[in-house]
């Protein structure tokens, strides 16, 4: 199997090719389109600042190819994010797939919502083997709302959703790469989708 | 419901851990990679480096150790220790670390803290601050402890929250080493000070020391070294015993 993880100039994306790596499967970085075409699985993963990462990706012509895909995407925080219709953060337009606003967490909790919190309403195959709820480390200021996309809710001030799935596109909130045994889990699961 | 972090801290030098540790079923304890395993096993819910080293080789070893542990581990590690600019933070970054700690540096140059997390995002830049109290007065000081400052913890804690950190480590100097608990009280007006999550650090000796923190200081996460080094407790028993004073914890 042929997993690409999309290079675009975010933060760590390493742990996500060691995480992948504790699964048995060696996954490349890559922003050419040729390659990137050619792979079974996509992950996209993303820490940093939407609006800097909206740009990246346009510089290397990544917004308009990720929403064509046909294989498998994944993407992780900031990736699930970019995937969304527009992000309060930067004002930032995202690529659409997912119907659905990305908004700020209110003050009246601590932004970031940082550490392991309760995914539930757990409703796809990426959950397969996990209990609900179950613990995943997340760490972020921005959250989707709850929309038909859902697959996974959070509760941090309010219900948000903490995974995201349309067609062939998944979205994680959490970071899978960094959550333990359960993250290891849904990132296998995504592999044999 | 988001939960409450138990953070072992390991000090490193030339690659190693410095702090003696005493490990049951663990061959080389001075190993980071190793003890950083067997804490990830154990249930901690992330994990922090400082690096004291002192010379640029030492720190290419520790480097080569945190591309290690991003290798091996599979929960969060921040680390920390001699950072003080963008390519610094870049270089453990690029190694995989997932946050980054800056303490003096910040104080002598606050636009780092800016700059970190214009570049990366805040979610990976916590400030760590070291402070002593003294006449009423919670004093910063630098570099280990060892140079006074006329800044005011919570004056401090708040710029740097302007200034984009995404978390505060805390660590009462009044407090650490001694192990009769954290400094509830400074932990608890420091929450209020700020809308950042708060590591506190610096005094835990006991489980219930880790109860008040959480519910009197109000601290977000704790961290404790040669209290799990030691092996007098171990993450897996405290998290249960935590747990059963209702307190939200990731079993």
């Amino acid at each position: 199997m042929k997993v690409t993880i999309l290079d675009y100039g975010a933060g760590n994306i390493q742990s996500v090719q060691f995480a992948l790596g504790r699964l048995g499967v060696e996954a490349k970085l890559s922003s050419q389109k040729e390659e990137i075409l050619a792979s079974d699985k996509i992950i996209f993963p993303g820490v940093g600042q939407a609006h800097q990462a909206m740009k990246q990706l346009k510089s290397k012509g990544l917004d308009r190819l990720i929403p064509q895909l046909k294989q498998d995407v994944l993407g992780i925080c900031l990736g699930m994010q970019l995937l969304c219709k527009a992000t309060e953060e930067g004002d930032t337009l995202g690529m659409g797939v997912f119907d659905v606003n990305v908004r700020r967490f209110d003050d009246n909790v601590k932004v970031p919502h940082m550490g392991w919190n309760c995914i539930e309403n757990l409703k796809s195959k990426l959950f397969l083997g996990l209990k609900s709820p179950t613990y995943m480390y997340s760490v972020h200021s921005y959250y989707a709302s709850i929309c038909d996309e859902t697959i996974a809710t959070s509760e941090y001030d309010i219900t948000f959703s903490s995974a995201l799935q349309k067609e062939n596109f998944y979205g994680v909130q959490f970071h899978p790469e960094k959550s333990s045994r359960d993250g290891a889990q849904i990132l296998d699961n995504f592999l044999n989708l | 419901m988001l939960t409450k972090r138990i953070i072992p801290c390991l000090d490193i030098k030339n690659g190693r851990t410095v702090k003696g540790v005493n490990f049951i079923n663990l061959r080389d304890a001075g190993d980071p990679v190793a003890l950083a395993k067997q804490y990830a096993l154990q249930g901690a819910d992330e994990l922090v480096f400082l690096d004291i080293s002192a010379t640029l080789e030492s720190r290419k070893t520790t480097r080569e150790m945190v591309k290690k542990v991003a290798r091996e581990i599979d929960i969060p590690f921040t680390v920390g220790g001699g950072v003080t600019s963008i390519e610094d933070a870049s270089l453990l970054l690029r190694s995989g670390a997932d946050k980054i700690a800056v303490n003096s540096a910040a104080v002598k140059r606050p636009e780092l803290v800016r700059e970190l997390s214009q570049h990366y995002g805040n979610q990976c830049i916590v400030v760590a601050i070291d402070a002593k109290k003294t006449d009423q007065n919670w004093n910063v000081f630098l570099a280990g402890g060892t140079v006074p400052t006329d800044l005011n913890l919570f004056d401090w804690a708040k710029k740097v929250e302007t200034m984009g950190a995404g978390e505060i480590l805390f660590t009462s100097m009044n407090h650490d080493g001694v192990k009769t608990g954290f400094a509830n009280d400074a932990l608890a007006q420091l929450s209020e000070a700020v809308n950042i999550p708060i590591i506190a650090s610096g005094g835990a000796g006991a489980i219930q020391h880790f109860e008040t923190v959480f519910k009197e200081g109000k601290a977000d996460a704790a961290l404790a070294a040669s209290l799990f080094h030691f092996g007098q407790i171990s993450v897996r028993d405290l998290k249960v015993e935590l747990q059963k004073k209702q307190i939200n914890i990731r079993l």
